[in-house]
């Protein structure tokens, strides 16, 4: 790979060996964390105090400020779990393996956090906790892959073959994402479900989206120091007898 | 050997193989039948409700058949040995890998099209969708094969892989059942269902090409 220029790619043979990562990733998320806090503050007092009450959903659209961040999260944290995984098969680097196992969890967590809030959201604004409509079908579905990609990667004892068989995976149902997001849509106009599309409204008053695209880079950090500490976590674990670890201990001890 | 007879002798042998236990063949055509005929029982004879509910109470347990029977696709050469020398012969594995996807759907999914009509009848779906689900059962039948040989090369390895199979694969299948069940509603309610067809189509085509690869390699590291 001659035409990348020589230090960025000593940068990344660098950072992508576990001691080196490891100690970028310590010096990294006091400040990570400190940013993700800032956002949080100011999204929040945006959302919940400056923003105006809607006309007609009341105050009860507030909610959008958590749910559609981690809505979009988890779309996100499981396109980058394919790229790891990617890049885990092809250059078969220990730290991708790290970061796409870290990941999962994270990922899960937020489409979670997604189906619980836009139940919450849904009880009163259409007076039901779920309908079998396109999105928030997609959704549930997208829980299960992270569900499959954690429970393959727990079910392998081997740690890096587990990682590889969780790579294929990750490719494989990033290949369906998109198929299921569109199928399912195309397939509730055949049953003319109810119409839910409040995000493809283009007027969202300003007041409302700039605390909105708060919360979605606070959350984008926030997934950066959680990523980070659980590959702290992960590389640890999957290193325990080698030397740079030994010596991370006699120096904390 | 060329490639093309490599491929051929391993179709031939997994169909030799299954002749050979003919018994377990017709296990999971049985258990399709009953899934289906469980329906009414749990839902009610109401012959509307059947006739409303025929492509997806089909296409359900035609999706369960096929999870069933998928464990074998790999199993048996795992534990006797001889995926090991099919990786190791010099031919490439993911074409070896296609011959036995066609194998399986050879002895698992085309029983499916002979009985799916009868209990189609028996469900009382229109005359009109009758074509139609012939179809969808040709295009999509060995898109769950393909698909699942995908999930059973990742679990091969593992000595309880069957929940955790059923976990990795359904969720693969979603397309593929949306599609295949939509395009028999429409049919039965006499709408156009080029668009679904040629979308099971492309699916399939797609997948002929795509899925071999990470399925050789998801067997590479089972065997490991």
């Amino acid at each position: 790979m001659s035409w990348i220029p020589a230090p960025v790619s000593r940068f990344f043979h660098r950072t992508s060996s576990p001691p080196h990562f490891y100690a970028l990733a310590d010096r990294f998320i006091p400040w990570l964390t400190v940013i993700f806090l800032l956002l949080l503050g100011a999204g929040l007092y945006g959302g919940l105090y400056l923003a105006p009450t809607d006309y007609q959903q009341g105050d009860s659209y507030r909610i959008i400020y958590i749910h559609v961040p981690a809505a979009w999260m988890s779309l996100f944290i499981y396109v980058l779990m394919a790229v790891m995984g990617g890049i885990a098969l092809i250059w078969r680097m220990k730290l991708a393996e790290v970061m796409l196992i870290s990941s999962a969890p994270i990922g899960a967590g937020f489409t979670f956090v997604a189906l619980v809030t836009g139940s919450l959201w849904g009880k009163p604004m259409w007076g039901t906790w779920w309908v079998w409509d396109a999105r928030l079908t997609s959704e549930l579905i997208l829980l299960f892959l992270y569900l499959g990609v954690i429970s393959l990667y727990g079910a392998i004892e081997e740690k890096r073959a587990a990682a590889r068989a969780v790579s294929i995976l990750a490719l494989v149902g990033v290949v369906n994402i998109p198929i299921i997001h569109y199928s399912v849509q195309w397939w509730n106009t055949l049953h003319q479900g109810p119409t839910v599309s409040k995000m493809d409204k283009p007027s969202i008053h300003v007041s409302m989206l700039v605390p909105l695209l708060l919360m979605a880079v606070a959350f984008k950090f926030y997934y950066l120091v959680a990523v980070l500490q659980a590959a702290k976590l992960e590389l640890l674990k999957r290193e325990t007898t080698s030397q740079w670890v030994k010596a991370l201990l006699e120096k904390q001890a | 050997m060329p490639i093309i007879q490599a491929f051929w002798a391993i179709i031939r042998r997994d169909l030799l193989l299954a002749f050979r236990r003919r018994a377990e063949m017709a296990n999971p055509l049985f258990f399709f039948v009953l899934v289906v005929t469980l329906f009414p029982l749990a839902v009610g004879a109401q012959p509307n409700l059947l006739k409303a509910m025929a492509p997806g109470v089909i296409w359900v347990s035609a999706l369960l058949a096929a999870l069933l029977s998928l464990d074998g696709l790999f199993r048996s050469d795992f534990e006797d040995g001889s995926l090991e020398q099919m990786l190791l012969s010099p031919h490439a594995l993911s074409i070896l890998v296609l011959g036995k996807i066609v194998a399986h759907w050879l002895v698992t999914g085309l029983p499916l099209l002979l009985v799916a009509p009868l209990l189609a009848v028996f469900l009382g779906l229109p005359e009109q969708a009758m074509g139609t689900l012939w179809l969808t059962l040709i295009l999509a039948t060995p898109l769950l094969s393909l698909i699942g040989a995908i999930g059973v090369a990742l679990t091969v390895g593992l000595r309880r892989g069957g929940m955790l199979l059923s976990l990795l694969v359904l969720p693969l299948y979603v397309p593929v059942l949306i599609f295949a069940s939509g395009a028999v509603d429409r049919a039965a309610s006499g709408l156009p269902v080029g668009a679904q067809l040629n979308i099971l189509l492309a699916m399939l085509l797609s997948a002929l090409v795509l899925v071999p690869l990470p399925t050789a390699a998801a067997l590479k590291m089972s065997v490991n």
